[in-house]
Formats: structure tokens, sequence, C-alpha cells
């Protein structure tokens, strides 16, 4: 399956659930819409910012796995100048 | 905002062929998930062709197979907006996403499929791990 049913000219990546990492160690899941002269737009996007005695990167990953998105913001654009990584999340492994 | 009826009505013909029951309100999403026994699936249907375009055939492929849930629900997301709401009520532990799956046996979820876990996968390779949930949590049916 394409994924490119309604959408012809996307990135593969769009409409895929994925892990974006970005500088400071701040990571975002969410639904890649497309990347735009101002960095790359996800949708439905959950955050995650590593705190002392929070959970870590790998525990937000799994816990994301198993119990869905828990979006906290509805549209997010990440410069790209900030981004490190990109990876669907189901093929995500620590970095 | 809801897409054209006749748009999405095609993806509804879809799962009620393959023997799946539409819920469009809250009471009917109550009656079927309500302190219920046996085994249920609730289908999560969507418009997004990304996903639910793989999500359905999966669906449909699964259901061939000798075990298999006693019942089989749908509801339509952004389409069907309260009972759909309704619905995930009864899975609130799962964040919503559409196109999802929900396997209930006796009230409770035993199995969760994402739309994370549909996206990019074709409809063979989600109806095995589907058919594997089936043998795992399902009693086999006669019919």
């Amino acid at each position: 399956m394409s994924g490119h049913v309604f959408h012809p000219g996307h990135s593969e990546l769009h409409g895929v659930t994925v892990v974006l990492e970005a500088a400071a160690g701040v990571l975002y899941v969410g639904r890649y819409h497309e990347e735009t002269p101002a960095g790359i737009l996800l949708h439905d996007v959950a955050e995650h910012r590593a705190v002392a005695g929070g959970a870590t990167a790998q525990e937000f990953v799994e816990k994301t796995l198993k119990f869905g998105v828990r979006a906290t913001h509805h549209n997010i654009v990440v410069p790209s100048a900030s981004v490190r990584r990109v990876s669907r999340l189901m093929d995500w492994t620590v970095s | 905002m809801p897409y054209d009826p006749r748009l999405v009505q095609p993806m509804r013909d879809e799962m009620t062929r393959m023997g799946a029951r539409e819920l469009t309100t809250v009471a009917e999403a109550d009656a079927a998930l309500g302190d219920v026994r046996g085994t249920t699936l609730v289908f999560v249907n969507s418009v997004c062709g990304c996903a639910a375009g793989s999500a359905r055939p999966a669906l449909n492929l699964a259901l061939r197979h000798p075990t298999r849930p006693e019942q089989v629900v749908t509801v339509f997301a952004g389409q069907d907006v309260e009972a759909t709401a309704r619905a995930r009520q009864y899975f609130s532990d799962y964040a919503p996403s559409s196109p999802s799956m929900a396997l209930f046996r006796d009230g409770e979820v035993v199995h969760f499929v994402h739309r994370h876990m549909i996206e990019g996968r074709s409809p063979d390779q989600i109806a095995r791990e589907l058919a594997s949930a089936f043998d795992q949590y399902c009693q086999p049916t006669t019919a």
C-alpha cells in the first residue's frame, strides 16, 4: 500500500506517525505532514522533554507504542535546523 | 467537519459487507459495548486513505480466519462523532486514533491496533497479526 491514496506528491512519510528528535533532547511523536520552508509540520503531536525523575525518551516512546499518541499539540512546525533525526514510530530505536 | 456522506458511503459499505455492524448513535454504542460478555472487535473507521485503505481490507481478510470475534462493530471517526466518542470511552486507556481496532473479551480490552501499527503495512501483514490475536483471545465460532 503506497500511502499516497489521496495525497499524491507528498513525502513517503506523509501520514505516518514518526518520532522526531530535535535539538536539546526534545522529542516529538506525531503524524508527519510535510517539510515546509519553515520546518517539518507534524499533526497531533505528543512531546517529551527530559526532566529529572521523569520518563526517559525510551520509556516515553514505549508507552506511546502501547497506548497511542497522547497529543498535546494539534499542529507543530519543527525548524529544520533543529531536527536531529526522523524515524517511523514503529522503527524507532534509541540513538 | 464531517465529509460529504456520499464520499464516505463506500467506506461504510466496505465494513458492512464484511459483516461489521455500524454504531451510529450513543445508544447503539452502549448496547454493543456496555456490560457485554464474549468477544467484540470495534473498528474505528476513517476516511484517511493512507491507513484506512489498508485497515479495512486487513480486517476483511482477518475475518475469514476460522477463529474470530463473536461481534464486529464499527464507528466512523469524524462522521458519527457522538457514537465514536462514546465507543472510545470503553477503551479510554488508549489514545484516540483512526483507523484503529480494539478487541474486547468480556468487557476488557485484550488487544489494540493503533493507527501507527497500520501505517505503511500491507493488509496481509495486518491481517496476520489480527488473526493471531483472534487465536489468542477469541473462542472458535461455528458460523
